[in-house]
């Protein structure tokens, strides 16, 4: 999952794509199917027939009388009334929290962002490899290096504790605020990289020209600056929230049990519970809800190109 | 003030990047740490885990495991993501739309999902999820993200080129051999690198089908329980400082050629 971002700015910084084969060049009728068959069968064997694996698992009910995991079809569409009932509130926390966490990417990663691109001169590259550094630890070892840090008996809580700007009863892991704070922080590069990869191409002279017809710097910000910087806006908050929304092991090392995620649940439905069939359900229902955001705030933002 | 005001970005900015490091200084310092099983308090300054890093139970196995998976998938994924970032940056065909949304898809779609996905078929066909499942869905979610590095790095290349191995009658082969393919060779070497990082950090997918495999990103969650031993911290600072290795070595070697032009 980690350096999703790199290939987005790489994407998004990429010159813009010539209409193919424009060299002139005649290849073969047969050679793209050719070069294309493993690579899109691979991903129609095991991207796309899984996802209609996965909806057929959703309509299955338990066989009566069966040891526990032995499913039937049966299209019981009713599975996922009964999960969406069941888990609404989790659905709604993925979603709340992956939103928080998006917003806060943004809010800190611009600047960072901006830094790197306009202020960094010679240093650049030795920032930018420094925002792309954390993905080489491990992201289970970081986020539990964060649980460490946080932890009742770790520097930050004593240090709160002993100049009582947090009460001594209370800690601050296992609560809703470490969560979204892991999210931010194991999210932040999607963030930085595409809002960098479309900051860095920028015209200086457009902000310039700004300046010299009067305007504040905060209006320059906001009406040349910020306009031109959409397309990393939109990739690097798509790139943030899809994999936040999804995520389970924030919640499940940083939060407690009234922090579930949705991914929280379809795993332990899947392997404590061994109930695939809402386990399944909420996956699709996940993917959908995702997908339908996605194209709305694709088109709303008008960067279709994007994809 | 003034120089508050007028450095406030690169203040700010400097603060984030020290927040990116908080858990990784933590990580580094902790695989220090003369602690027994569990890794969770401070308990004094030894090299000892580092002179015995396959020390605690299981820790090496499933390195071994995550590099042997990593390597697979990179492989697999490269050459099946060049194929059609090639397809689809040098060549017109019908179904071009179709492809792209396969391609892009699987990026857009949350790693729980992917993995429940994935298992679902598992469980349909009654298959027990092992090794070779995980390589199988390592490459799956590989492959997306080198179509789009290798087709961005073809977009970028000057067609001119091509054209003028051509004119000098090399004929598609040649002109593939001798000019296509070592011009595209660093997209081709960054999709790779990014195929492994991918595979090597997977967690979410890995744990869905998986089985009683384990992986390092696994060992590691599974034994956060009763905290990890401090091997596990030794493992992650070397695969951090290899891969800053990596980097800045990439690094130079880029502004030594700019600076040979």
């Amino acid at each position: 999952m980690s350096l999703t971002a790199v290939a987005a700015g790489t994407r998004v910084a990429g010159p813009p794509e010539g209409s193919p084969d424009e060299s002139g060049r005649r290849g073969r009728r047969s050679t793209p199917y050719l070069l294309l068959l493993p690579g899109l069968a691979w991903l129609v064997l095991f991207f796309a027939v899984p996802v209609v694996a996965l909806g057929s698992t959703s309509l299955q009910t338990r066989v009566p009388g069966a040891e526990v995991g032995v499913y039937q079809q049966t299209f019981r569409w009713a599975n996922y009334s009964d999960a969406l009932r069941e888990y609404a509130p989790q659905f709604g926390r993925s979603f709340l929290y992956a939103g928080l966490a998006t917003v806060l990417c943004l809010v800190i990663g611009y600047p960072l962002a901006y830094a790197i691109a306009l202020r960094a001169g010679r240093w650049r590259n030795l920032m930018l490899v420094a925002v792309v550094a954390p993905f080489f630890t491990s992201f289970i070892l970081r986020t539990i290096a964060w649980r460490q840090v946080l932890a009742d008996n770790g520097p930050v809580t004593s240090t709160l504790h002993g100049l009582h700007l947090l009460p001594a009863t209370q800690s601050l892991t296992a609560s809703p605020t470490a969560v979204v704070a892991g999210l931010t922080y194991n999210f932040l590069p999607f963030m930085v990289l595409p809002l960098y990869a479309s900051l860095e191409r920028l015209d200086p002279r457009l902000v310039e020209a700004s300046g010299d017809l009067y305007a504040t710097a905060p209006v320059t910000f906001r009406r040349v600056t910020l306009p031109l910087s959409m397309p990393g806006v939109v990739a690097g908050t798509l790139l943030t929230f899809i994999p936040a929304a999804g995520d389970y092991v924030n919640a499940a090392l940083l939060g407690n049990p009234s922090t579930a995620m949705i991914g929280n649940v379809v795993d332990s439905r899947f392997f404590r519970i061994v109930d695939y069939p809402t386990a399944a359900a909420l996956s699709f229902v996940l993917m959908a809800a995702i997908l339908l955001l996605v194209s709305i705030y694709i088109r709303r933002a008008g960067t279709e190109e994007l994809v | 003030m003034s120089f508050l005001r007028r450095h406030l970005v690169m203040i700010v900015a400097l603060l984030v990047l020290a927040y990116l490091f908080v858990p990784i200084g933590y990580t580094i310092a902790f695989s220090f740490n003369d602690a027994g099983r569990s890794n969770l308090t401070w308990q004094g300054f030894t090299t000892k885990n580092w002179s015995n890093p396959c020390g605690a139970p299981e820790v090496c196995t499933a390195l071994g495991n995550s590099l042997k998976i990593g390597l697979l998938a990179t492989v697999g994924a490269t050459v099946l993501g060049t194929m059609v970032a090639f397809a689809l940056a040098r060549h017109r065909f019908r179904g071009r739309a179709a492809t792209n949304l396969l391609v892009f898809l699987p990026m857009a779609t949350p790693e729980v999902v992917l993995g429940a996905a994935l298992l679902a078929l598992f469980l349909n066909l009654r298959l027990n999820p092992g090794f070779w499942t995980i390589v199988i869905a390592h490459v799956m979610f590989c492959v997306s993200f080198v179509v789009v590095t290798v087709k961005a790095r073809l977009a970028g290349l000057d067609p001119r080129l091509e054209q003028a191995a051509m004119d000098l009658y090399a004929d598609e082969w040649q002109t593939f051999r001798r000019v296509t393919l070592p011009l595209a060779a660093p997209g081709i070497l960054a999709a790779a690198l990014l195929a492994f990082a991918l595979s090597f950090d997977d967690f979410i997918i890995t744990n869905f089908n998986s089985g009683n495999v384990t992986t390092f990103p696994k060992f590691v969650y599974v034994s956060a329980a009763r905290g990890i031993p401090p091997q596990a911290n030794v493992i992650g600072t070397a695969m951090f400082v290899a891969a800053l290795l990596v980097v800045l070595a990439g690094q130079a070697l880029g502004a030594r050629r700019r600076a040979a032009r």
